[in-house]
């Protein structure tokens, strides 16, 4: 079992002809993931190759998102496209009745982000980043830019602000492996929070024990600390970076900034661990409690 | 990207906010002459306010009052080159003065928690309003902003009823706010604030101070917009790293960092202080993420930057090779200080893992470089880093001490 993506999702790539979304779609189809259409108005009509290990495979190219879903039934979109174009290519998806866009592209107005949330929310449609790395459920699908070698299968369920933090983590146990690992991106706005993937993972059967990757900036964590406390009954284990960032700075991140006195790390940290959750000081540390907790 | 008054108020005014004449001015003999275009229009005095994006400005002296042009240009002098919470000033805002009968207060921003925009107003303003928000939070009324709709006539007119202004302030203050969500809307703004919003003795609704910080990611659709950011207080290593799209942040310790990902990075930065208490109190010298993607030539930008900081001691890589193979990064550290040859004199600790991890580590011992250490996790390259930060301290405390005793004995 899983969230959000699984071995029968059928994937379309908006924005694969360009140089990232090709080099990504690549990975994608060698993780084995079922990416069935690409879009592009100006190469409709066209297929683009993709040489694998295994030998070639072929993609079409389609020239909206809805013909795409009417042609293959594809039911998640991933977003390439450049910030500029982001908006139109999130509500083409959204309005073609997509269930699951995720989307890559960094650098997205908040503006933007907040329609686009607005409007999927209406329509019942999840929304995973902008400015994440994507979402994985090893063995069977990938979606995004998540190295798909890292690991495999497992027990455990990860939810991540950052990146690399995430490719760390599944680095660090990749001998117990992962049933789900969702970036949801590091913007002050993001379509999927914390609390959106601990409720799936409690939902999920498969996954015995998440690990839940925080930063500053926001309340976010603290919110997923208060839903932790009422609504998970997992073990959840917490990292959360960004106790020594100046206040009013951005660190990397969009959303990633102290405001006066709030979204500071040690707030998240204290709200987390008043619910009863087990915070590592540091990465590797955390991996150890998570280890340690799976085993007890 | 956030915005001084002056610059506020340029945009208040572009969008029909009602606001107070004034000019910029950075020496105090064009205070002077600003405060006699000011006064001569009628204005019966002026406001002499440094330009700072920080708050406590009055308290720290940064507001005065000049009732002539002499007066003006002296309160000018006496702010500019004052620091206030470590900004120093270097623009004075002269604007008209203003008879003020009450001071309220209205602030429109991003609803993070909620994924909206939100509206929050009180009849009383002027002061802190996050300790108003504390001490009396029924005195700030918070009211959600749909940002497809934004606020329209109906929007404002809930807003200050809400907040409990009378029928004939409120009836004023709705237009300003509808003309302040077109400044946020239209500029991209992700705050905008008026503390305070004045009502004048003859009844007359004034923006008398904002503040506005504006959205980077939609800088390419504001062309022109650069010339609103601050050149004078960056800071020259973020300056270069920005040039290059990488994110580089000056903090005040010496142990230089460079990493993949502004989250492993933020995550290294607190491993070092955590590391750094244990020797002598060192820390980082700064935040920088090179991405994802560390090519040789962006790991030699980046540790030209690093190192070449004069406060940097030593240096800590901290790499996870996700997207990234550790092979590419080790070629680039070994690119880089060739490329830097003699400058590089610092000792640098590198820990390297995931991606190819093994085969990096063979191309960094094969090439050993004298400066360069191999850490083999990362909690333990944070230590050597600020082992070898505290012992450079502790040399030169030492020196220090010797000489000084040498001076004594001589």
């Amino acid at each position: 079992m899983s969230i959000f993506l699984h071995r029968g999702s059928t994937v379309v790539v908006q924005g694969m002809t360009g140089s990232e979304g090709t080099k990504h779609t690549a990975r994608m189809l060698a993780a084995g993931t079922r990416v069935v259409a690409g879009v592009n108005p100006r190469k409709a009509g066209t297929t683009q190759t993709f040489s694998l290990g295994t030998g070639a495979v072929e993609v079409p190219v389609l020239g909206t998102v809805a013909e795409a879903v009417s042609a293959t039934g594809a039911d998640v979109s991933v977003v390439f496209v450049p910030p500029a174009f982001a908006k139109g290519a999130i509500i083409e998806a959204i309005d073609a009745g997509v269930p699951l866009v995720v989307v890559i592209t960094e650098g997205v107005p908040v503006a933007d982000t907040l329609e686009c949330f607005a409007r999927a929310a209406e329509a019942g449609v999840r929304l995973v980043g902008p400015n994440c790395p994507g979402v994985i459920t090893p063995g069977e699908s990938n979606v995004g830019i998540i190295p798909a070698a890292i690991t495999g299968p497992g027990p455990v369920g990860l939810v991540s602000k950052s990146g690399t933090l995430t490719y760390q983590m599944m680095f660090e146990l990749r001998d117990l492996g992962f049933t789900t690992c969702v970036g949801i991106g590091g913007d002050p706005i993001v379509g999927t929070t914390h609390t959106d993937a601990l409720a799936a993972f409690e939902a999920d059967p498969a996954t015995e024990l998440v690990v839940m990757i925080g930063e500053i900036g926001g309340d976010a964590e603290e919110r997923a600390a208060r839903f932790i406390e009422t609504s998970v009954t997992k073990p959840v284990v917490a990292y959360v970076a960004g106790f020594t960032a100046p206040e009013g700075k951005t660190m990397g991140h969009a959303g990633a900034i102290v405001s006066g006195s709030s979204g500071t790390a040690q707030a998240k940290k204290e709200a987390l661990e008043a619910a009863g959750v087990t915070v590592g000081r540091t990465p590797s540390e955390t991996a150890a409690l998570a280890r340690a907790l799976l085993a007890g | 990207m956030d915005l001084f008054e002056h610059q506020a108020r340029d945009l208040f005014a572009e969008h029909g906010v009602p606001v107070l004449a004034g000019v910029v001015a950075t020496t105090a003999a064009q205070a002077r002459a600003a405060a006699e275009r000011l006064l001569g229009a009628g204005s019966p005095l002026v406001v002499a306010k440094a330009q700072v994006k920080t708050g406590g400005r009055g308290k720290a002296g940064g507001v005065r009052l000049a009732r002539s042009a002499e007066e003006a240009e002296q309160a000018a002098g006496q702010i500019l080159g004052m620091d206030i919470k470590g900004h120093t000033v270097r623009r004075v805002l002269v604007a008209a003065g203003a008879d003020v009968a009450a001071e309220h207060y209205v602030s429109l921003l991003l609803d993070r928690a909620e994924r909206r925009c939100l509206a929050m107003c009180s009849v009383e303003g002027g002061m802190d309003i996050e300790r108003l928000a504390v001490e009396r939070p029924e005195a700030l009324v918070k009211v959600p902003v749909d940002p497809r709709v934004g606020i329209d006539e109906a929007k404002a007119v809930q807003i200050v009823a809400a907040a409990g202004f009378d029928a004939e302030t409120g009836a004023k203050i709705v237009p300003v706010l509808m003309r302040l969500w077109e400044v946020y809307r239209d500029e991209d703004a992700t705050l905008v604030e008026v503390n305070p919003l004045v009502t004048t003795t003859d009844g007359a609704i004034l923006a008398l101070d904002g503040k506005v910080t504006l959205d980077d990611n939609a800088a390419f659709r504001h062309p022109g917009r650069e010339a609103l950011a601050d050149t004078d207080a960056a800071d020259p290593r973020e300056a270069r790293a920005k040039a290059q799209g990488l994110s580089y942040v000056r903090l005040s310790g010496e142990v230089g960092i460079i990493g993949n990902g502004a989250g492993l990075v933020m995550s290294t930065l607190d491993v070092v202080a955590a590391a750094g208490e244990r020797h002598g109190g060192v820390s980082p010298a700064n935040f920088f993420d090179i991405g994802g993607g560390a090519s040789a030539e962006v790991m030699a930008a980046g540790l030209e930057i690093v190192l070449g900081d004069p406060r940097v001691v030593c240096g800590f890589v901290n790499v996870f090779g996700g997207i990234t193979a550790c092979d590419e990064v080790a070629h680039g550290i070994v690119a880089a200080l060739g490329v830097l040859g003699d400058q590089a004199t610092k000792p640098l600790v590198v820990r390297l893992d995931g991606n190819a991890v093994d085969e990096g580590r063979r191309i960094l011992r094969e090439a050993a470089l004298p400066m360069v250490t191999l850490a083999e996790t990362m909690d333990g390259g944070a230590e050597q880093a600020a082992a070898l930060a505290g012992a450079a301290r502790g040399l030169t405390g030492a020196a220090r001490t010797l000489s000084g005793a040498a001076g004594e004995g001589a």
